[in-house]
């Protein structure tokens, strides 16, 4: 096996007018240098609208700071990665576009299948009836997801059929678009993905460096391993995009809102079409008649962005949540009590009946455990120590997503279960909760039940991402053992010499998907001390609790709900990505540069969640859980630190210059 | 990171031969800095000399003064009951520095020659006169929100990155360098050069020399030291501004005061008008606001980091309050 380390662009927009391999290619171990000179010529147009378009060395087109521009192979790791410093390019630069407010703007076609713009009643007339009105402006930087492991690929052919040993959240997803790149049939390629070291969103497609390494294999006719540095980590495999968001907020003199409009104007690439999602938090939440949302894209010299953890409703959680903060304060009312009196029953966009919601006993318990009511509204009112303390809330709500999912369970004669899913484990726990869910219904001990996942050559599952897994593969686990059960109990509860096999193909009824509404919910509460001088921000407390449906296993559960808030508070005070707007270069491209929380920065949490065996959802009975205290969190933070120090700030991360007003 | 030889060696002698032998050849102790130098193709040595085994990491206090070996750990120096009873700012900025596991492993030595955490320094395909000298300054007009304010010029802004230089320099500090023909000392509030038109000589030593250990004079008043440094995160992060104070307060009144500020100059900033100006001034908030000011006199703001200009003053102030108690 020979090892890949791709040279990236080290500028933002232009065109390649030479490299200079020679050093590179001399220096020990190295078997091959792949340039757009030399390189395979492959498919890396997209498929799909959904799809990223491919740098696979095609061209010598630059589109974006650290696109792939070569790829050296060696025979170990450190040869390639100091041959790959060898590599001298000669670029003819152009001034990148790097400022939202100079791009080119324009309205997408769709969002995941709805539309761009959308209104229900009149916000025009609502606004004219409002007492309050709250109209302002919120900015989310562009984040980099940064999971532990970073992106890498196993590229190994054998004759014209191709493996993969990716780190994917879609090992289908990988198969698919590599058939399209190669102009090869997808069951001539197999991806294996047994264990991903953290994803969040990042892994859910498969990026350039994925067909690079297959093509680097192809020409040095050997398997080629590709591993991506940390700093490459924030070239060519997405980030959330920033955004900005205007938010216009209406109501009466009691509190109830008579008007939203919610207008999203996020960073997309140069080639590519990302939204992010933001006005989804505030079009299903609260009871407004009068609503209006609007989703535009800016073409920046960026790579292309994509799905974050909770995209959309995590953004545009912390702007709409600042602005329910703000029209309380306009009013005078307690900031619970005004998500109080806009409590929806149904969906207030579509007018569902819910299949379940339980955002009042989250309110209620989270409130209570924190200690809401001893709360003194008065911004600077509060202080310990001589530090100001400063208590904000907000609500969590994300909306429920399945995909279909097929499975396999086979019971042998001495009684062991195997159950066959190509689903991903990427932190999440799959291989310990879709077992116990099967042994739970066969009645068997869970050591019993052996999982195998994480390969193509395995039944089908959807994309590990928005929620969807515990939904979709939860599901088919359900179905498959209740088949099993029901199986073996007509067997009189004999299994014959060749065991018992069911194959469950557990589809998405699109009717009754639509005859309810779905979606997970929260309350989040923060405390934060400020220091009145030195204005540093520390969160001191958090307690949320969440709705979430039937809750499968509380430790993986209780996991990635302190994920989320976690990464609430990150995005509140910590993250972004700094580019140095003259060239596009991202200048924090390291883990000490781009700031995440330490231990020392983060409380220990206390996170309820309240049981709910929802039964309309889905045969899993489970809402989606892996992103909703993600929603909303960075705005209980903001909503802390203007209660501690009287200053709103607007955009994220909020830091010492922030409050230095 | 490029191919270099490895040797080890276990005598002063023995590693000043070893440089003087391999001329591009650098020294290893904890390694914290140079590797990641290496690892971003900043630092490209032919060969790294491993010092670790040299009989460097006393520390103990002799006759009133406090010696510290160079090969002596950050969280050994920092647990240390006499630095942490006689020379608290120095304990404290070791607390403050890093992170647990670079302390254990980082050295006295090369925590005073570390190089600047400026971006564009470390970004080998970006402008840097203090890497590549002729090559521009990028953070000038660019990324610079953790740059100096102070000793900068249009040639480099980069900050000094060091918490325990600042403490060191507040407190008089010298440096005892090794060469093959004898040792010399070096104050290390002459130890640092400003960049001026070249920021790429950085300090007095010359290459192969080796720092031995440091020694900080007596100082009565040092018992009431401090360090407070201003931060994003509350551990692993550079200062945005910090402060390493000495104050002695005698009725009300500041007798003496030892001052030096970090994170906001391209060396660790020794603040001798602000010293002078309170000695014999009251011990009062009003007292340390001027003090500030005058420590902050001729700070520049390039933009980004505008705000360390305040802040630093906020910080100082802060540290010259809790030194009076």
């Amino acid at each position: 096996m020979l090892h890949a380390i791709v040279v990236p662009s080290s500028i933002g927009a232009g065109r390649i007018v030479a490299i200079d391999d020679r050093d590179a290619k001399r220096a020990a171990g190295v078997v091959l240098v792949m340039t757009h000179a030399n390189a395979p010529r492959v498919n890396a147009k997209k498929s799909g609208e959904q799809d990223a378009l491919l740098f696979l060395l095609q061209d010598d087109t630059v589109e974006f700071d650290r696109q792939p521009v070569a790829v050296v192979v060696a025979r170990t790791f450190e040869q390639a990665v100091h041959a790959a410093d060898l590599v001298r390019v000669q670029y003819e630069p152009r001034a990148p576009q790097m400022d939202m407010h100079s791009a080119t703007v324009f309205t997408p076609k769709q969002i995941f299948g709805q539309p761009a713009k959308h209104e229900r009643g009149s916000v025009q007339d609502g606004l004219a009836g409002a007492h309050a009105k709250i109209d302002q402006r919120y900015h989310t930087p562009t984040e980099h997801h940064n999971p532990m492991e970073t992106h890498g690929t196993v590229a190994a052919w054998d004759g014209e059929t191709l493996t993969f040993y990716d780190s994917t959240q879609w090992a289908f997803g990988v198969r698919t678009r590599m058939a399209h790149v190669f102009g090869i049939e997808p069951q001539d390629i197999r991806v294996v993905a047994p264990f991903v070291g953290g994803a969040f969103g990042s892994k859910g497609t498969a990026w350039s460096h994925v067909a690079l390494s297959a093509m680097a294999a192809k020409m040095a006719g050997k398997p080629v391993k590709l591993l991506l540095t940390r700093p490459q980590m924030f070239g060519w495999v997405g980030h959330r995009p920033q955004t900005e968001q205007r938010i216009v907020v209406g109501s009466d003199a009691g509190g109830a809102l008579v008007a939203v409009s919610h207008d999203v104007s996020n960073e997309t690439s140069i080639s590519d079409e990302f939204v992010e999602p933001s006005s989804v938090f505030s079009r299903d939440l609260y009871a407004v008649p009068n609503y209006a949302m609007r989703q535009e894209l800016r073409r920046l010299n960026i790579s292309k962005p994509t799905y974050q953890r909770a995209p959309g409703e995590s953004t545009g959680g912390f702007a709409f949540e600042s602005a329910m903060d703000e029209l309380a304060y306009e009013l005078g009312v307690d900031p619970l009590e005004l998500r109080l009196r806009n409590y929806s029953e149904r969906n207030p966009d579509n007018g569902k009946e819910y299949t379940s919601k339980k955002l009042r006993e989250c309110y209620a318990q989270a409130s209570e455990k924190f200690g809401w009511s001893k709360r003194t509204p008065a911004p600077r009112s509060m202080t310990r120590n001589g530090m100001l303390v400063g208590w904000g809330m907000a609500t969590a709500s994300r909306g429920t997503h399945r995909g279909d999912s097929s499975a396999r369970i086979r019971m042998n004669p001495d009684g062991s279960v195997v159950l066959q899913i190509g689903t991903i484990e990427q932190g999440t726990g799959s291989p310990t909760v879709y077992p116990q869910l099967a042994a739970e219904i066969l009645g068997v001990p869970h050591e019993r039940v052996r999982f195998e996942w994480g390969d193509t050559t395995l039944p089908a599952a959807p994309l590990a991402a928005g929620s969807q897994t515990a939904a979709s593969v939860g599901s088919a686990t359900v179905l498959a053992a209740q088949q099993l059960r029901d199986r073996l109990a007509a067997l009189g509860g004999r299994v014959p010499s060749d065991g018992i096999t069911i194959d469950v193909d557990a589809k998405v009824n699109e009717e009754e998907e639509n005859r309810y509404a779905q979606q997970a919910f929260g309350a989040h509460f923060a405390e934060v001390e400020v220091d009145p001088d030195l204005l540093h921000v520390r969160v001191t407390r958090f307690v949320g609790a969440y709705d979430v449906g039937r809750i499968l296993n509380a430790k993986t559960a209780g996991s990635q709900l302190l994920g989320g808030v976690v990464w609430g508070i990150s995005m509140a005070l910590y993250e972004k990505t700094r580019f140095d707007e003259r060239t596009g270069r991202i200048m924090n491209a390291t883990l000490a540069d781009y700031l995440v929380p330490t231990n020392a920065d983060i409380p220990n949490p206390e996170l309820i969640m309240i049981e709910d065996d929802d039964e309309r959802v889905n045969p899993a009975h489970v809402r989606g859980m892996g992103e909703v205290s993600m929603c909303g969190s960075a705005g209980a933070v903001a909503n802390a630190v203007y209660h501690a120090t009287g200053v709103r700030v607007r955009q994220l991360p909020i830091t010492v210059e922030s409050l230095l007003v | 990171m490029n191919p270099f030889t490895f040797a080890r060696t276990d005598s002063v002698g023995a590693a000043l031969n070893a440089a003087r032998r391999l001329p591009r050849a650098r020294f290893v102790a904890g390694g914290t800095n140079i590797l990641d130098l290496m690892k971003d193709d900043v630092e490209r040595p032919e060969a790294l000399i491993d010092i670790n085994a040299l009989p460097l990491r006393a520390v103990e206090m002799r006759d009133g003064d406090l010696f510290i070996g160079a090969l002596a750990r950050l969280s050994d120096v920092a647990a240390n009951a006499a630095v942490r009873r006689n020379f608290p700012a120095i304990a404290i900025a070791l607390d403050e520095s890093a992170s647990p596991q670079l302390r254990n492993m980082a050295s006295i030595g090369g925590n005073v020659l570390q190089r600047t955490r400026c971006p564009y320094f470390r970004d080998v395909a970006t402008p840097c006169n203090k890497r590549d000298p002729g090559s521009g300054c990028g953070a000038l007009h660019g990324v610079n929100r953790m740059q100096a304010v102070l000793g900068t010029s249009d040639a480099c802004i980069a900050a000094h990155a060091s918490d325990l230089a600042v403490a060191l320099v507040a407190l008089d500090a010298v440096v005892h360098v090794a060469r093959r023909d004898g040792t010399r000392d070096v104050p290390l509030r002459r130890f640092y050069r400003l960049p001026g038109t070249a920021p790429q000589d950085e300090h007095e030593m010359e290459p192969g020399e080796l720092i031995l250990g440091i020694t900080v004079p007596a100082l009565a008043f040092a018992a009431r030291s401090t360090y407070v440094k201003a931060r994003d995160r509350a551990q692993y992060e550079f200062a945005l501004a910090s402060a390493a104070v000495a104050l002695d307060v005698h009725d009300g009144t500041v007798r003496a005061a030892r001052i030096a500020l970090g994170g906001v100059g391209t060396i660790p900033w020794h603040a001798p008008q602000a010293e002078a100006m309170l000695a014999d001034a009251p011990a009062t908030r009003a007292s340390y606001e001027r003090a500030a000011d005058v420590a902050l006199d001729g700070a520049r703001g390039y933009g980004q980091n505008d705000f360390k200009i305040p802040l630093a003053k906020r910080v100082l102030i802060r540290a010259l309050e809790t030194a009076a108690g």
